[in-house]
């Protein structure tokens, strides 16, 4: 690895930095256009209703009121979803319309009702007080089984809650596998509803110049080309050379800036109405109802075993909430991004997954940082640990016994995937060696004399990311193509620009990515420049989620090097009167293999741009390639966690002592970029695990409406992370790279719960739901005393 | 509308507000100095720290008017031209930032910290950021920085 | 936040002037509640009256066995008050652990006191120490003082001068925090005072901080951890919401006040 270095495996720190630490950013709210005017949300209070009548004519006269919109002015298309499954007797899943501004009904909490555009803010909110809204209130439905079961239908239309039931594998082999298991462990599981809290809240500039008929819009997103299709094609009817979408600075995203938000679309489309640029921005208490939520399952799943404890089967059945309307990606999270990931590390030969995708007068639910994979890989996790715990068999011990063997790969699972690389046996080695865990009966026993529980936990899992292959995706759903691409532009001085489709909101891309750059062009890193997030600089990119940004636009810009050298290799040999295939490109320089004749990169870039004696017909002048990258697979990071609590009995708080992760992302570019995305990660796992939980009353209004009441992981909360990597290459992408986006967050959480329930297990405490708070603590405590004692 | 003045990052400033304009909009909106962020409005997430007369405060839960007569710093006031302050210079070291938007309150504060602590402990460093919020780092690289600084600063 | 007219007397005597000229007028002391609440639109006052400008409202002063805190002094200072660290420590203890550092460098404790937040850290030491809460026309003991949640003896146009706690022989104050908002859930301040044991409750109150007779004659008997650990309070008299139960909370309360006993020595 060099040291000091700037190539591939240097850690560099990072090259943004500079504008961040010193208040330069520039994030969207951050944006001023030259007679902007702002923007107010007035938003339901009622979780459904119908909407009668709306008197907008006194908020109208306000003072500095310009403009006021409600659903029956905005007669645009719907807000799309952009992935469409189909259940299991074959039809498509139910697809209910999205206004931006509701029409005739209200379906959430913070579903927009009117839009109130003025001078200043304040005077926008002012004016929004004056606008009359009368209500119909109706039953609202939060919770799940009450949805399926007949409850107040959330879209009448569709006549159903249901949006779709699917299933992945072969149901009637599954259960007779099971009814020849020598035992079964059976677990309910909830994964809890999550609010994302980005700290950086939502916000859109809309603008539209008279003169060219050109929309832009500034916005808050992960993938701002994604943005420009979605609501150029299917809501406002503006064509993608009319319409620029820029995605600034980006203040985090952990997937709930990847999506289509109806606000982008109101700013957009009143821009002109008003004439005047339109700034949006929300207010944290309106980004918890109106951020997509993440996660929100409740399963029940079964492992059948043999009497050594080998797995035979699975049979997992979840219900998933959508909320009230389908976001960009909702329906493929807990189906293509969940169920494919039910055989995690283990040989388990047979797998069932039944989904139902339910809605409720919740706010819409999608990805979230892992999105679908931390669901998986809890309900695995928990139930393995159980498995254990029934079969007498270490933590470690179960693990071993069904690990996939190092020398199996490439391993085809029975739930469609097929995995090329990895070793289990060495992540969870190099952890437990990292966590200490022979010392753990010291300090448990350390621990019970200052009259604290302390336990350890434990989860090896895997996940499938990288997303995506376009042909892979397709078949199941998807409206798009989840490839990347990238554009290096070299300059005549031989300094370089990538244009990439991918987006950092915290990744730390113009470091990881100008690495890449230095590494194949030997070029130092003052002298690159990463551009992305502007569909009028960057010629096309799907963006930044699921761990796609190195595996996927990473290989893009390696593609498009690739085409650089053959094209400058091609001068160097016409300018150095040699055969292409005698010239060598090392360290920034083409060399006439075996002699001194050389030309640095930059003067071959410099001969592109005055091409005096180029044989036209053959070499055309410039040096800027441009490429596509579809990925062949999925990647397959995974590792190993090991979590060590403490919990004082008497007041039901845990801490976290110890956290432990080996992970296995591939290839690391950057090690201090790696290591900051997995402690990020873990902090959201351990904030999903302790702290984290949405809560709707039954008439859905939100009780974590803001962090008064919704716990967001701080500083005290959390202790230092031992963090390492043991590295297998992903075998088919050129980097060898995995990705690390979501690894901690996907790792952890089980891990988590498995250390509480450890701690807890004499006490008789033998389940705990997340999050892992101290009153559910404490109450898990005082409900198992009696059982306890009475054994 | 009343008219505030205050010395913002060595220079004097004054502007007319209304009675409710917050700190943080009048340096944001009319000094656009946007360095200093907004991230909740229940003043908890700090991102809007900045220090009046040396001490970190959130500039969301302050009148502009009261900071009339201060002397404010913020982020943009913390360099010496180009070159960093040493918890600035910590931070990029540290790797104690990824999406920047915490960032230039999670400084501001631990400049105060430091000032006021300066040999915290890991635990005491992790109390004092009550009142800042990162959604990126998990803190650990943010508690690192810091007790970087506490040796350079 | 609506709009409203600001004023920042340089005199208790302005300010009351202030308040009486003006349709609605609140004062404003730190801020740390007032500015919270005025964003939210929950409170439309027509004049703002900033008692920052009232200079000899702050301060801190011992003396004849008591501490005196002027109302606008921040909890910052009272915290790294050497003073007052020497005189109660448990009182600097509680005012380092209200909020978080941005808080307490402008919270102040007059704010804290006369705005009787059900969760606030201030009216428990009150009322465990038998405070004085001295105003610009009377003097009143913190047992008549704190009167319902988010409600005092104050008249609306009184201003409080200085809160005056006689010094403990022992104290001390243990907080459960909220995990979300960080306020109290729980919390208990001991002190064994001139006139015995009193033991007061903060964060989980359907009326706000309360005094724990039982508790208080239990230690009368035995000033010791046990003599308060697993006391019941009457669950029926406590809030509940998604963070604990009255139950939870009730039993809370035993464990931190035996928790403060033991810290007080």
């Amino acid at each position: 690895m060099p040291e000091g270095g700037t190539g591939i495996g240097a850690a560099v720190k990072r090259v943004e930095d500079q504008r961040f630490l010193t208040g330069r950013g520039n994030y969207t709210d951050d944006l001023n256009r030259y007679g902007q005017t702002y923007a107010y949300i007035l938003r339901s209070p009622h979780a459904h209703a119908t909407i009668n009548r709306i008197d907008t004519a006194a908020a109208k006269s306000a003072p500095g009121v310009l403009a006021v919109f409600t659903g029956e002015d905005m007669e645009v298309g719907s807000l799309p979803c952009g992935w469409q499954v189909h259940s299991k007797d074959g039809t498509p899943m139910q697809e209910p319309g999205h206004p931006p501004l509701a029409r005739g009904k209200v379906r959430h909490v913070g579903d927009q009702v009117a839009v109130v555009i003025a001078e200043t803010y304040a005077q926008a909110k002012d004016a929004a007080e004056k606008i009359t809204v009368d209500y119909g209130p109706l039953p609202a439905v939060i919770n799940m089984n009450k949805a399926l079961a007949g409850g107040a239908l959330v879209h009448d239309e569709i006549g159903t809650n249901l949006c779709y039931d699917w299933e992945i594998g072969d149901e009637a082999e599954v259960d007779a596998v099971f009814a020849k298991a020598a035992h079964v462990t059976e677990i309910d599981i909830v994964n809890n509803r999550l609010i994302p809290n980005a700290m950086e809240p939502r916000a859109a500039v809309g603008e539209f110049d008279q003169a060219t008929g050109e929309y832009t819009l500034y916005t808050t997103s992960q993938n701002p080309h994604v943005i420009r299709l979605l609501m150029g094609a299917f809501v406002l009817s503006i064509p993608e050379h009319k319409l620029r979408v820029v995605a600034p600075d980006v203040g985090g995203g952990f997937g709930s800036k990847i999506y289509h938000y109806a606000e982008e679309a109101i700013v957009t489309w009143a821009a002109p109405k008003v004439g005047r640029p339109i700034k949006w921005t929300a207010e944290r208490s309106e980004s918890f109802i109106s951020d997509a939520h993440g996660r929100d399952h409740i399963t029940h799943a079964k492992m059948a075993m043999d009497a050594d404890g080998k797995f035979l089967a699975l049979k997992v059945a979840t219900k998933a909430n959508m909320g009230a309307y389908l976001s960009t990606f909702a329906p493929c999270v807990p189906t293509y991004l969940y169920a494919t990931l039910l055989a995690g590390v283990y040989t388990t030969p047979i797998i069932h997954c039944n989904v139902k995708a339910v809605f409720t007068n919740t706010v819409p639910v999608d990805a979230y940082r892992g999105a679908g994979r931390p669901e998986a890989t809890y309900l695995l996790e928990r139930l393995v640990a159980k498995c254990a715990r029934e079969m007498g068999l270490s933590q470690v011990d179960i693990r071993r016994k069904n690990f996939i063997p190092s020398d199996a790969f490439p391993y085809q699972t029975p739930v469609a995937l097929q995995y090329d690389s990895g070793d289990y046996t060495a992540t969870l080695n190099a952890a437990l060696k990292a966590a200490d865990v022979d010392g753990f009966d010291a300090r448990r026993k350390a621990a019970e004399a200052r009259g604290k529980r302390r336990g350890l936990g434990f989860s090896t899992y895997l996940e499938a990311c990288g997303i995506a292959p376009s042909a892979v995706v397709g078949s199941l759903g998807a409206r798009a193509g989840l490839y990347e691409s990238a554009e290096v532009r070299v300059h005549p001085t031989g300094s370089v620009t990538v244009f990439t489709g991918s987006h950092s909101h915290g990744q730390g891309h113009e470091t990881t990515f100008a690495q890449l750059v230095s590494d194949r062009l030997g070029l130092p890193l003052e002298n690159i420049e990463i551009s992305h997030g502007d569909t009028n600089k960057v010629q096309f990119g799907m963006g930044t989620y699921g761990s796609r940004s190195l595996a996927v636009g990473g290989e893009a810009i390696v593609k498009a090097m690739n085409k650089v050298v053959t094209k400058a290799t091609k001068i160097a040999a016409h300018i150095m009167e040699a055969s292409e295939s005698d010239i060598e490109f090392k360290d920034g320089q083409f060399t006439v293999a075996g002699t001194d004749k050389s030309m640095a990169f930059g003067e071959v870039a410099l001969s592109a741009y005055v091409p005096h004696n180029f044989p036209h017909e053959e070499l055309e002048p410039g040096l800027d390639e441009t490429a596509f990258y579809d990925p062949l697979n999925f990647t397959y990071p995974g590792g190993c966690h090991i979590c060590e609590v403490e919990i004082d009995p008497d007041t039901g708080v845990t801490t976290v002592e110890r956290m432990t992760a080996v992970d296995d992302v591939g290839r690391v570019i950057n090690p201090m970029i790696v290591a900051g995305q997995i402690h990020g990660g873990i902090a959201q796992g351990i904030g999903q695990a302790l702290l984290e939980g949405c809560v709707y009353d039954d008439n859905g209004q939100l009780l974590t409406g803001s962090y008064m009441d919704y716990t967001m992981p701080r500083a005290d909360n959390l202790p230092s992370f031992t963090v390492g990597t043991e590295v297998t290459l992903c075998t088919h992408n050129s980097l060898g790279v995995k990705g690390c986006g979501e690894v901690g967050a996907i790792g952890s959480p089980p891990a988590v719960i498995n250390a509480v329930v450890d701690a807890l297990w004499d006490l008789g405490v033998h389940d705990m739901p997340m999050p892992a708070t101290p009153q559910t603590v404490w109450a898990a405590i005082q409900a198992a005393r009696p059982a306890a004692a009475a054994e | 509308m009343p008219t505030v003045s205050m010395t913002v990052n060595g220079k004097q400033v004054s502007g007319e507000v209304e009675g409710r304009t917050l700190l943080v909009e009048f340096l944001r909106e009319n000094l656009r100095l946007t360095g200093t962020h907004v991230g909740c409005d229940t003043s908890q997430c700090g991102a809007c720290v900045v220090h009046i007369d040396g001490n970190s405060a959130k500039s969301c839960s302050m009148l502009a008017i009261q900071a009339n007569g201060t002397k404010v710093t913020t982020i943009e006031g913390l360099a010496n031209g180009d070159e960093l302050h040493p918890m600035q210079a910590a931070f990029k070291e540290h790797h104690g930032l990824q999406c920047g938007f915490c960032t230039p309150g999670m400084v501001m504060s631990a400049v105060d910290l430091v000032k006021k602590k300066p040999k915290a402990s890991e635990h005491e460093i992790r109390e004092w950021l009550e009142g800042n919020i990162c959604r990126c780092t998990g803190y650990h690289n943010i508690v690192k920085a810091i007790q970087h600084a506490q040796q350079t600063m | 936040m609506y709009d409203f007219a600001y004023h920042k007397p340089s005199s208790v005597a302005d300010a009351m002037a202030a308040l009486k000229a003006a349709d609605d007028g609140k004062f404003l002391a730190g801020g740390m509640t007032m500015i919270p609440t005025l964003k939210q639109r929950l409170a439309q006052p027509s004049d703002l009256i900033d008692l920052s400008g009232v200079g000899d409202l702050v301060g801190i002063t011992v003396s004849g066995g008591a501490v005196t805190i002027g109302a606008m002094t921040t909890h910052a200072a009272v915290a790294t008050s050497t003073d007052v660290q020497s005189a109660i420590p448990a009182l600097a203890a509680l005012a380092g652990g209200i909020g978080d550092p941005q808080v307490r460098n402008r919270g102040t404790i007059g704010g804290s006191v006369a705005n009787n937040d059900p969760a606030a850290d201030y009216p428990a030491a009150c009322l465990a120490l038998g405070a004085t809460i001295k105003t610009d026309r009377r003097e009143m003991a913190a047992d008549d003082f704190f009167t319902d949640l988010f409600e005092t003896a104050l008249a609306d146009d009184e201003i409080i001068l200085s809160v005056s706690f006689p010094k403990p022989s022992k104290a001390a104050y243990q907080k459960f925090d909220n995990p979300a908002s960080r306020y109290a859930l729980v919390g208990v301040f001991v002190a064994q005072t001139a006139g015995g044991p009193r033991v007061a409750v903060t964060g989980s109150g359907q009326n706000g901080v309360f005094r724990v007779p039982g508790m208080e004659s239990a230690l009368a008997s035995s000033w010791s951890a046990d003599a308060v650990k697993g006391m019941a309070v009457d669950a029926g008299t406590l809030n509940s919401d998604i963070h604990a139960s009255a139950e939870y909370r009730a039993h809370l309360i035993g464990v931190m006040a035996g928790r403060a006993v033991t810290a007080a020595g």
